[in-house]
């Protein structure tokens, strides 16, 4: 791997993206939108306040994951990554290239999310909101590096996006969401409790009711930082040089 | 022969699920020569090219790159590749497309400049490649290759597609970087592309049927032109076989 190939990769993504202004747009707008459309559907009762935090984990999670897995396929389909293997990139600087550019937009997408929730829809935070966007952050992070690897193993689209149910669902519905994990199944408790995404709404429900402390938080956005770097090894291993 | 070749292959075997690709080719190209190698779609021309720049899984047999073992690390420099599907990005202008494979290849800045003039893409620098020809595509691609000025350039069907000017223009271009020394594997179905090249390989359903001059290849026929002497060699080939 060499830094300079790694910012140019992430560098390269990135100005493909400015070309894309409707991308630009959708990234940013969507899980605003949706979080907005949570609070509207739940006026006048307190479900959002509930949920309203899962629901920052959530969706710029599953906008990333799908983003990020289809684009680096994209690659694989139109050869530019099969010359890219036969230069001297390294399969680190592709995989870390997109992470850093993605998880730039993803930063950027966090910001407005937790924004919105805040402001617009009038989500009440009892802790640090500058904590809520930390985890929000390392949460959009996961879905980019996940998408990443789900991408490694993809050799189609249609796979692909497969692996969205696949991957995403059962974290979704893991998670806590519908119903807490507590009273769950034990087998599904402790599934539940070593998947990525159940930490990050596990970690905004605590910023958002003030029922733990930093530390713990911090915790928190630590393992699911153990899995974005877990994933982009993974990533990174699995992408194959020469191929059949 | 003392010296050795840009490519040399031993015995090699590429298999794609049951069915097998290359049957153990033994080829050996010069260097400093434009070398086409010829055959129809599904002989296994894309299959060798990418044997020789290392991306392809090989079953048995050896590939050796100037000197050292294809898809050694130390050789991603020194070879160029332009796959059969013009890859480069579409949603980036040609210079930024240049510019990242530049980088990627630790090639000096000027050679974006470079490349794009003895390409012809001038006219194009600044448009995004999406919106240009499947033609100037192409040449986009072939101009990525240039870049770092690689000692060998293998490159998929690269004329495709192009009208008859520009086709020679470019052939005009491979033959200069051959004369500076650079080493070209050129494939190419169409057939009167033949004549344009130093040496010949004729591939077919994995095999190498032929690997002469177009000129020693004619007078072995006695054809006419390459369609004819491809024709004949299949014909020799398969006679013993009739009785």
């Amino acid at each position: 791997m060499s830094p300079g190939r790694t910012i140019a990769t992430a560098g390269r993504v990135l100005l493909q993206i400015r070309h894309d202004p409707r991308t630009i747009g959708l990234l940013i707008v969507v899980p605003s939108l949706l979080i907005g459309l949570v609070a509207w559907i739940f006026q006048d009762t307190p479900v959002f306040a509930q949920i309203g935090p899962a629901m920052i984990a959530l969706f710029p999670f599953i906008v990333m994951f799908l983003v990020t897995s289809i684009t680096t396929l994209r690659e694989r389909r139109t050869g530019t990554l099969e010359r890219l293997l036969a230069m001297p990139l390294g399969k680190g600087d592709f995989i870390v290239g997109y992470a850093l550019a993605f998880g730039l937009l993803g930063l950027i997408q966090s910001a407005i999310a937790v924004s919105f929730a805040v402001w617009v829809c009038g989500l009440s935070i009892e802790g640090s909101i500058w904590l809520l966007f930390a985890v929000a952050v390392a949460d959009a992070l996961l879905g980019t590096t996940l998408g990443l690897l789900a991408s490694a193993f993809a050799r189609t689209e249609f796979q692909a996006v497969q692996f969205m149910p696949a991957l995403v669902f059962p974290q979704i519905l893991l998670g806590g969401i519908f119903v807490p994990r507590s009273s769950m199944p034990d087998v599904l408790r402790v599934i539940g409790d070593w998947l990525p995404l159940s930490h990050a709404i596990d970690a905004l429900n605590a910023v958002a009711n003030g029922t733990h402390d930093d530390g713990w938080v911090w915790v928190r956005i630590g393992f699911l930082g153990a899995w974005v770097v877990g994933a982009v090894i993974v990533g990174a291993l699995t992408l194959r040089r020469r191929t059949a | 022969m003392v010296e050795i070749g840009a490519i040399e292959t031993r015995g090699l075997r590429v298999r794609r699920g049951r069915a097998e690709v290359l049957r153990g080719l033994t080829v050996s190209v010069p260097r400093g020569q434009v070398v086409g190698l010829l055959g129809p779609s599904g002989s296994g021309k894309t299959t060798l090219m990418r044997c020789v720049v290392g991306v392809q899984r090989v079953a048995d047999g050896t590939v050796t790159v100037l000197g050292q073992p294809a898809g050694s690390p130390r050789l991603r420099r020194r070879v160029g590749y332009v796959t059969q599907a013009s890859s480069v990005y579409d949603d980036l202008t040609v210079r930024e497309n240049l510019r990242y494979f530049a980088r990627v290849l630790d090639a000096p800045a000027s050679d974006v400049d470079r490349v794009i003039d003895e390409t012809g893409l001038g006219g194009q620098a600044g448009q995004l490649t999406g919106s240009l020809s499947g033609g100037q595509r192409n040449r986009v691609s072939l101009a990525a290759a240039l870049l770092g000025a690689p000692e060998l350039l293998v490159l998929d069907e690269p004329t495709v597609g192009l009208d008859p000017v520009l086709r020679s223009e470019l052939w005009g271009l491979f033959h200069r970087l051959a004369d500076a020394g650079t080493s070209l594997f050129v494939s190419s179905h169409v057939m009167d592309e033949a004549a344009r090249c130093d040496r010949l390989l004729l591939l077919r359903d994995g095999e190498v049927i032929a690997d002469d001059t177009p000129l020693g290849l004619l007078q072995a026929t006695g054809a006419n032109d390459a369609e004819a002497a491809f024709l004949a060699v299949i014909r020799a080939r398969e006679a013993p076989e009739r009785r």
